[in-house]
C-alpha cells in the first residue's frame, strides 16, 4: 500500500511536468507558426512597388502613403506622449511617491495600460474629430493629428510606468548628495536623476513606440484612411495597420498579398524595436553599488 | 549705496534661493499637470463615450441592455448579442489560456534548465508584442481554414457528449466564437504567464526547500506551497488577461463572423462589442453611431471594473511582500 502512494505521487509529478513542458512547447509553437506565416507570405509579396506606389492603384499599387502616414502619426504621437509621460512618471517617483494622489495616479495608469484601445479611439473621435468638424464646418474632420492623439494615449501609460520604475531604482544617496550641495530640486531631477535613469527612460519610449506602431483600432475613426499621399496632419491619413485591415477585408487575393507584405514590415519593425529596447536596457544597466 | 560687500553677497544669495524656490514650484506644477493628464485621459474616455452614447443610453435605457435586436433600418438597438459574444469569447480564451500559462510559468520557474529559461521567457513575451492585426490576419487566412478542417471532428466526438455536446454542434465553417476564443487565448497568454512567472519567483526559497525536505515532489511543492502563497496575485493575473480579452478588437473582428445572434453552439458565428464598433462605426450615422458609442461605454466600464479587481488582487501580494 505504502509503495502505491509513492508510485502514484511520482506518476502525478511526471504527468504534471510533461504537461507543463507541452504547454511551453505549445506557446512557442504559436509564436513560430504566426511568425513563419507572416514571413513566408510577406517575403513573397515584398516588392519595390510597395515603397514607391500609393494605395490608390489598388492591386497595381503599393503602400507608400500608408508607410508615410504611419511614420508621420507615430512621430507626432511620440512627440506628444514622450515629454508628458516622462514628466508624469517623474512626478510619481520623485514628488508623489508616498502620497495618496501618487498612489491613485499610479493605479489608474496601470489600468490605462490595458484599457481597450478601441475605446480610446472613440474618446478621441468625440473630443477631437467631432469638435474639429463642427469648428471648420466639415472641412477638417478625420485627421492624422487625431490619429496621433489616439496613439499618444496608448503610448503614454507605458512611458509613465517605465520612467516611474527607473527613477525609483536611482539610489537615495544621489539625491542627498546633490541636495546637500544646495542644488534646487528641479535641477537635481533633470540633471542628476534623469541622467542616471536615461537608459531606462529611453527603453520606455522605445517600448511605447513598439506598442503604438502596431495599433489599428484607434486609428479607424480618427485618422480614417486615405488612398492618396498626405503629409499634412490635418488631412485624413492612411496608416500601415489600417491599410492591412482594409486589404484583408477585401476579397481580392492580390490585395491580400500586399497586406501580408505590410504585415511583415510592421511585425519586423515592432519585434526589432522591442528586442532593441531590451538589449539597450541590458547593456546600459547602471549598477548603483 | 550699500558699500558693505557682505550685505551684497547675502542679498544675492537670497535672490538666488528665492528664484530657485520659484522655479521649483513651477517645475512641480508642470509635473503634476502631466500626471493629472493620465487621470484626465481615463475620466475623459468614460465621460466622452457616455456623452456620445447618451441618445441610446438614456433614450432607450434598459431596453438597450436587454434586447437582442440590432436593426439599423428601424433604429432598434440592443446590446445583448455583442455582450454575449464578448463574454463567451473571453471565457473560452480564459479556459484555454489559464492552464497553458500556468504550465509555462511552472516550466519556466521550476522545471527548465537555467540556460533555457531566459530565451523561452523572452519568446513567450514576444507573443505580447506582435500587433493584434497580425493575429487577425493569421486567424483569418490560416487558423480559420485549420479550424474548418478539425471542427467536423469536434462535432463528431465532443458533440456527442450530452449537455456539453451542444457547445460543439454547428456548421464547420471555421469562423465563430470558438475560433475567436482560441486566437484570444494565444494573445492573452503572455500577459497571464508573465504575471504568474513573476509572482512564482517571489515565493521564499525556504518555504519550497522545507517542503522538498519533507519529501514533496515538484508538483506538490507548486500545487500546495507556491500556488496558495501567490493565490491573490495569480487571480489578479487572470483578471488582467480577462481585461485584455474583453477589449481586444482586431484579432476577433476577422474571425468572429460578424453575425448578431445568440446561440448555444461555439461553432456559430457571432459578434462582440469591439468588433461591432470596428465594423460598423464608419458607415453609421445618427442613432446607429450613438448606439455604437454607447457600446464603447459599456465595454469601458466592464473592462475598468475587471482591471480594477485585477490590480487590487495584484497589490495584495506586493503589500505582503513589503511587510
Amino acid at each position: 500500500m505504502a509503495v502505491d502512494i509513492y508510485v502514484r505521487r511520482r506518476a502525478i509529478n511526471v504527468v504534471a511536468m510533461l504537461l507543463s513542458g507541452l504547454a511551453a512547447a505549445a506557446g512557442l509553437l504559436f509564436l513560430v507558426w504566426i511568425l513563419w506565416i507572416t514571413v513566408k507570405n510577406g517575403i513573397s509579396a515584398l516588392d519595390l512597388k510597395l515603397f514607391t506606389k500609393i494605395t490608390a492603384y489598388a492591386d497595381q499599387g503599393g503602400l507608400a502613403n500608408a508607410i508615410v502616414g504611419s511614420l508621420v502619426m507615430d512621430m507626432i504621437a511620440l512627440a506628444l506622449c514622450a515629454p508628458v509621460g516622462v514628466l508624469a512618471g517623474t512626478f510619481l517617483a520623485e514628488y508623489a511617491n508616498r502620497t495618496k494622489l501618487g498612489a491613485v495616479i499610479r493605479f489608474l495608469n496601470d489600468i490605462l495600460l490595458s484599457a481597450p484601445s478601441i475605446v480610446l479611439g472613440l474618446f478621441v473621435y468625440v473630443i477631437v474629430v467631432l469638435p474639429m468638424s463642427n469648428l471648420t464646418h466639415g472641412s477638417v474632420s478625420f485627421s492624422g493629428l487625431a490619429g496621433a492623439i489616439a496613439l499618444a494615449l496608448i503610448g503614454l501609460p507605458v512611458i509613465v510606468r517605465t520612467t516611474d520604475e527607473m527613477l525609483q531604482l536611482v539610489p537615495g544617496t544621489l539625491r542627498e548628495a546633490a541636495l546637500s550641495l544646495g542644488v534646487p530640486q528641479w535641477k537635481l531631477t533633470v540633471q542628476v536623476l534623469m541622467r542616471a535613469a536615461v537608459s531606462g527612460i529611453v527603453t520606455g519610449v522605445l517600448l511605447a513606440l513598439a506598442r503604438l506602431a502596431g495599433e489599428t483600432a484607434p486609428l479607424l475613426f480618427t485618422a480614417f484612411g486615405n488612398n492618396f499621399m498626405a503629409f499634412h496632419p490635418l488631412n485624413k491619413m492612411e496608416s500601415l495597420p489600417v491599410a492591412i485591415y482594409q486589404y484583408t477585408n477585401d476579397p481580392n487575393p492580390a490585395l491580400h498579398a500586399i497586406a501580408w507584405a505590410g504585415a511583415l514590415l510592421i511585425t519586423l519593425f515592432v519585434l526589432l524595436l522591442s528586442l532593441c529596447a531590451r538589449w539597450y536596457l541590458h547593456r546600459h544597466k547602471v549598477t548603483h553599488d | 549705496m550699500s558699500s558693505n560687500p557682505a550685505i551684497i553677497e547675502t542679498s544675492r544669495i537670497d535672490r538666488r534661493s528665492s528664484a530657485d524656490a520659484r522655479h521649483d514650484a513651477w517645475f512641480r506644477r508642470l509635473l503634476k499637470a502631466c500626471a493629472l493628464l493620465v487621470l484626465a485621459a481615463l475620466l475623459g474616455a468614460a465621460l466622452s463615450t457616455l456623452w456620445g452614447g447618451r441618445e441610446v443610453l438614456f433614450g432607450q435605457g434598459l431596453h438597450f441592455l436587454t434586447s437582442d435586436a440590432w436593426n439599423p433600418v428601424t433604429d432598434d438597438y440592443g446590446a445583448l448579442a455583442p455582450i454575449f459574444g464578448t463574454l463567451v469569447t473571453s471565457v473560452v480564451a480564459l479556459v484555454i489560456a489559464v492552464p497553458l500559462s500556468f504550465g509555462i510559468a511552472l516550466f519556466l520557474t521550476e522545471i527548465a534548465p537555467t540556460w533555457l529559461r531566459g530565451p523561452v521567457a523572452t519568446a513567450i513575451e514576444l507573443l505580447a508584442s506582435i500587433p493584434s492585426i497580425i493575429y487577425g490576419m493569421w486567424g483569418l487566412f490560416v487558423f480559420v481554414p485549420f479550424m474548418a478542417r478539425i471542427e467536423p471532428g469536434l462535432s463528431a466526438t465532443l458533440g456527442r457528449i450530452p449537455l456539453l455536446g451542444k457547445l460543439f454542434d454547428g456548421p464547420p465553417i471555421g469562423l465563430g466564437l470558438l475560433t475567436a476564443g482560441i486566437v484570444l487565448a494565444v494573445m492573452i497568454l503572455p500577459f497571464i504567464c508573465s504575471v504568474m512567472r513573476e509572482v512564482f519567483q517571489t515565493v521564499p526559497n525556504r518555504l519550497k526547500e522545507s517542503s522538498y525536505a519533507l519529501g514533496s515532489t515538484t508538483w506538490e511543492v507548486v500545487w500546495d506551497i507556491v500556488l496558495p502563497y501567490t493565490r491573490s496575485a495569480v487571480i489578479g493575473g487572470i483578471f488582467l488577461g480577462l481585461g485584455r480579452a474583453l477589449g481586444e478588437t482586431m484579432a476577433v473582428t476577422f474571425v468572429l463572423g460578424n453575425a448578431y445572434n445568440i446561440t448555444s453552439s461555439l461553432l456559430m458565428p457571432g459578434t462582440s462589442i469591439s468588433s461591432s464598433i470596428a465594423n460598423e462605426f464608419n458607415e453609421a450615422v445618427g442613432t446607429h453611431r450613438s448606439a455604437l458609442i454607447a457600446l464603447g461605454f459599456l465595454l469601458f466600464v466592464v473592462t475598468f471594473v475587471v482591471l480594477l479587481i485585477s490590480r487590487l488582487m495584484l497589490r495584495q501580494l506586493a503589500r505582503r511582500e513589503g511587510a
